[in-house]
């Protein structure tokens, strides 16, 4: 994720360069002559966001004047393995079109060392949610054909003998395996988890919890003092959720609903003080702790149409930027979110300012329905340019795909789970 | 006990708790302004039917409805058009982003509408109703009052084929119950069974809604509007224009008869057995209404009594075995509640809300049904075409369909939400190239997969799959409207 200030004067000519990337309004053309997303072939999802500080004003019902910031660019890319060795790859293979599009930033003379201006700017993010920890682009693109080629293959009539479910498994099976003999499909094993990862990993499992162990009795001395605070400050925070202006709605409807999936990214200033500060660092922490331990298998507590969603600290923890990809249509992604996660909702974004009147942070806010859907609009800014590489899937069908598969592999299954098996086709 | 305020039926237009169906003749008439004042003088003063109950029901009623585009082409100062809804003021022909996502593409693009369309938006909406033989003379009489200050862009009639749409189905058997006395308390709290009744806010603006919360509409200086309009309830220092008013959508939506039966006859390679059974699974009940899902024997708030037609959930066939996720009346109103079923208790709970529970979280693709309900109050149109025409016949010959209208309070989330999320969607339920069997436009998705399937899963096997559906229903015209209370007609029709 790179995010850099815009050089004075140069946005204009960005937002052309950007616009030029694009095959249909916000569509990244997969080959595009500056930067070609398709050759990456370890890149599910790319963005390029322009970032600006129109909603600083708002720190104003704090009675804090804000600082004016330069508008940003932000660069933000899913992908398989170390981002550190996909950022150098894009480097590699698409350097002059990245050095174009960052010669419009700050600090970026012409002959620059792309790749370290890039890993100097190069932000990790405070919380990542991933659908499914280590599904690759390949392993979701040769699932795709798979299950493309098993469901015009499968007979579609009652199975009645005993054992005959088995048994047309096993054909299907057997038959597989000559298409990929034949090189007509293919499946590539699953990679393993790199060492490092799993004890990184390992280490986060065992860290956050351990550093809650030991505060924990700091935490009980402090709770009732936390909860003085927090409240007072939810009955006095104030409510800033005013109807976003047509034109803005218009530019961000203008590039959603190409695709199955949607892009989101909103920005937004961290309510002023220590307090919210770190609740937020907290309760982001703890956030990603529980993606990457707990919510890795296709679902984010009852939401499962999020690809991949990050949150990022910008400008000394000021602001809050959020990036999602999501199945569907804006208003069913928000609706899905009030329905079934507006608790989970409450608990990061009221750090934010003007969000809609909580009680006890989870209770109230995004449950405020109107307030709650002007404010989210309002806090969207359009992403320029983005990329997804497997136009046309939704994680439904790529969860659908894996069990496909994996039950293909499976050396014997009982006649229930071959049935089973075979009305996935 | 609620404490809420009773509602004021005297203010509120009879089609919001009516369907008028004793007046079995209409005709919708769609104008254009062309003497703002002449228009304004016939608005104020003509007789709008209420949602009073009148035994025995007058002859006549006439419904009153505005475009955003009507409004400001009456003279209606911008700050109060643009207080509406945003999807109201956009309106529902002029924007691609919309057209996307209602399926308004290909053959249903807004340009190919015969109105609707860009620079073809109606004004106004009037909706005439009669009782059996007094329709052309109430038509002959509104038309001639009107004629002032109007042009009629187009006359929309209706016909009466006894409760069947034309495709042979019987129509209109799922309605939401309105909760017209108020039980419900205005909060916003988890309900974790389906009930068919439903809080008055969902379809009048101006009272609470399923959240408890009230839904964006003008709220105007008392000083502007004085007396004539009601105070809002939830801004008691402000006026309320919406109050007592729905937004309505218009769709006139032809239907292709005999395309639907002969490619199901096709299917069923003539056996017509096999060609009911196809037909049914595509709409989710048998034609005489019988829904799939089986003997309907749940008990559900506000939604009759067990063996009602209307009475069941699909809580009983989650995989589809009965009756098909993608058939269009499951499509359509999926019938479940805030959280997907299952045990009693705490823990029970807590595992289904974190997502821990794996078998509820396999039925928890669809949103809560509650937020996403349509009052429908649609008439069909042309000559009904028998099952024994369709199949003899190459195509008819005249035009037949059906002029769907709806009520709610929230465009987005109630209509364009089930169109696009629901119907239309390519993915419902996890489907995988299929939308609505029987409303889909079979327009290929972006990456080319193809999305005219149909499938009809089966516990023996791999689902049964139609695949190369045509398309059955084409759009030629629509529109977003506010019918407006009593009073806030009266004022919409002398306000500047």
């Amino acid at each position: 994720m790179v995010v850099a200030p815009v050089a004075a004067g140069q946005e204009p000519a960005l937002r052309a360069l950007l616009h030029s990337m694009n095959a249909e309004p916000g569509m990244a053309d997969p080959r595009n002559g500056v930067v070609a997303f398709a050759q990456f072939d370890r890149l599910h999802f790319a963005r390029l966001a322009l970032l600006d500080d129109a909603l600083q004003a708002d720190l104003r019902v704090h009675g804090v004047e804000p600082k004016r910031l330069a508008t940003c660019l932000a660069f933000i890319g899913d992908c398989d393995g170390p981002a550190d060795e996909v950022l150098a790859d894009l480097a590699q293979r698409a350097g002059p079109g990245l050095a174009r599009i960052f010669a419009h930033c700050e600090g970026f003379a012409g002959g620059a060392d792309l790749l370290a201006w890039m890993r100097a700017h190069d932000r990790s993010t405070a919380a990542s949610f991933v659908n499914w920890v280590g599904r690759s682009v390949r392993q979701i693109r040769e699932e795709s054909a798979l299950q493309r080629a098993l469901a015009a293959r499968v007979p579609r009539r009652p199975v009645a003998a005993p054992g005959e479910a088995e048994r047309l498994r096993r054909e299907l099976g057997a038959w597989v395996a000559a298409e990929v003999g034949a090189g007509r499909l293919t499946l590539t094993p699953a990679a393993p988890t790199p060492f490092g990862w799993q004890l990184a990993k390992l280490a986060n499992l065992v860290a956050v919890p351990l550093v809650g162990i030991v505060a924990l009795p700091l935490l009980v001395i402090a709770a009732p003092l936390f909860a003085v605070l927090l409240r007072t400050r939810e009955a006095r925070d104030p409510e800033l959720c005013p109807r976003p202006p047509s034109a803005d709605l218009d530019a961000l409807l203008e590039l959603e609903d190409r695709d199955i999936t949607n892009q989101y990214t909103a920005i937004g200033a961290v309510k002023p003080g220590l307090f919210r500060r770190w609740l937020l660092t907290v309760l982001l922490v703890l956030t990603n702790f529980a993606c990457r331990q707990i919510f890795t298998r296709g679902y984010l507590a009852r939401v499962q149409t999020i690809h991949f969603a990050h949150w990022l600290f910008l400008d000394d923890k000021s602001r809050v930027l959020f990036v999602s990809n999501y199945d569907g249509s804006h208003q069913g992604y928000m609706d899905d979110f009030i329905n079934k996660v507006g608790w989970g909702l409450n608990l990061l974004f009221s750090n934010g300012v003007g969000w809609p009147r909580t009680r006890w942070l989870i209770f109230g806010g995004s449950r405020i329905e109107q307030s709650f859907k002007y404010y989210q609009r309002r806090h969207q800014v359009p992403t320029q340019v983005w990329y997804k590489a497997y136009p046309g899937l939704a994680l439904v069908e790529m969860k659908r795909n894996q069990r496909i598969r994996r039950g293909l592999e499976q050396a014997a299954m009982s006649d229930d789970q071959a049935l089973a098996w075979l009305r996935l086709l | 006990m609620s404490t809420a305020l009773p509602v004021e039926f005297s203010d509120i237009q009879g089609l919001v708790r009516f369907g008028y169906k004793h007046h079995t003749e209409a005709s919708f008439l769609l104008l254009r302004v062309r003497d703002r004042d002449a228009a304004r003088r016939w608005l104020g003063a003509v007789p709008v039917s209420t949602a009073e109950a009148i035994e025995p029901p007058p002859d006549t009623a006439l419904q009153v409805a505005f475009s955003s585009e009507g409004l400001r082409a009456l003279g209606v100062a911008d700050a109060i058009v643009d207080a509406f809804a945003a999807d109201f003021v956009a309106g529902m022909g002029n924007n691609a982003n919309r057209a996307r996502r209602l399926g308004d593409v290909g053959t249903n693009e807004p340009s190919r509408w015969q109105w609707g369309g860009a620079g073809r938006e109606p004004h106004v909406l009037l909706l005439l109703y009669a009782l059996p033989g007094c329709l052309a003379e109430f038509r002959r009489r509104v038309g001639a009052e009107c004629e002032g200050g109007f042009d009629v862009m187009a006359d929309l009639a209706t016909s009466d084929l006894d409760g069947i749409e034309p495709f042979g189905f019987t129509d209109g058997l799922s309605q939401p119950l309105l909760d017209w006395e108020r039980r419900r308390a205005a909060r916003d709290a988890e309900r974790n069974d389906y009930s068919n009744l439903s809080c008055l806010g969902e379809y009048l603006l101006g009272y609470p809604n399923e959240y408890g919360g009230y839904t964006d509409r003008p709220l105007l200086d008392p000083a502007l509007a004085g007396t004539r309009l009601p105070r809002a309830e939830d801004a008691p220092d402000r006026s309320d224009l919406g109050r007592n008013g729905s937004y309505l959508v218009l769709r006139q939506l032809r239907q292709d008869v005999h395309g639907f039966w002969q490619f199901v006859d096709r299917q069923a390679g003539g056996d017509a057995g096999r060609r009911e059974r196809i037909a049914s699974a595509m709409v989710g009940r048998e034609r005489d209404g019988v829904p799939l899902v089986g003997p309907a024997d749940e008990t559900i708030e506000g939604g009759g009594v067990p063996g009602d037609l209307n009475a069941f959930t699909y809580r009983s066939d989650r995989d589809g075995l009965r009756c098909p996720l993608g058939a269009h009346i499951r499509r359509s109103n999926p019938r479940n509640a805030d959280l997907p079923p299952g045990a009693p208790g705490i823990v029970s709970w807590a595992k289904r809300t974190l997502g821990f529970d794996a078998d509820a979280l396999a039925h928890d693709l669809v949103a809560s049904t509650r937020f996403h309900r349509l009052l429908r109050r649609g008439r069909e149109y042309g000559t009904g075409v028998s099952l024994t025409q369709a199949l003899a016949e190459a195509s008819g010959s005249g035009d037949t369909g059906l002029h769907f209208i709806c009520l709610g309070a929230n465009i987005a989330r109630q209509f364009e939400f089930v169109q696009n999320a629901w119907a239309m969607a390519v993915r419902f339920d996890g489907l995988p190239g299929e939308s609505d069997p029987l409303l889909g436009t079979r327009e290929p998705a972006a990456d080319g997969t193809l999305t005219d399937g149909f499938s009809m899963p089966r516990a023996d096997g791999a689902a049964e799959r139609l695949a190369g559906l045509p398309q059955f229903v084409t759009v030629l015209g629509g529109a977003y409207f506010f019918l407006p209370g009593i009073r806030a007609l009266r004022f919409l029709a002398t306000t500047r």
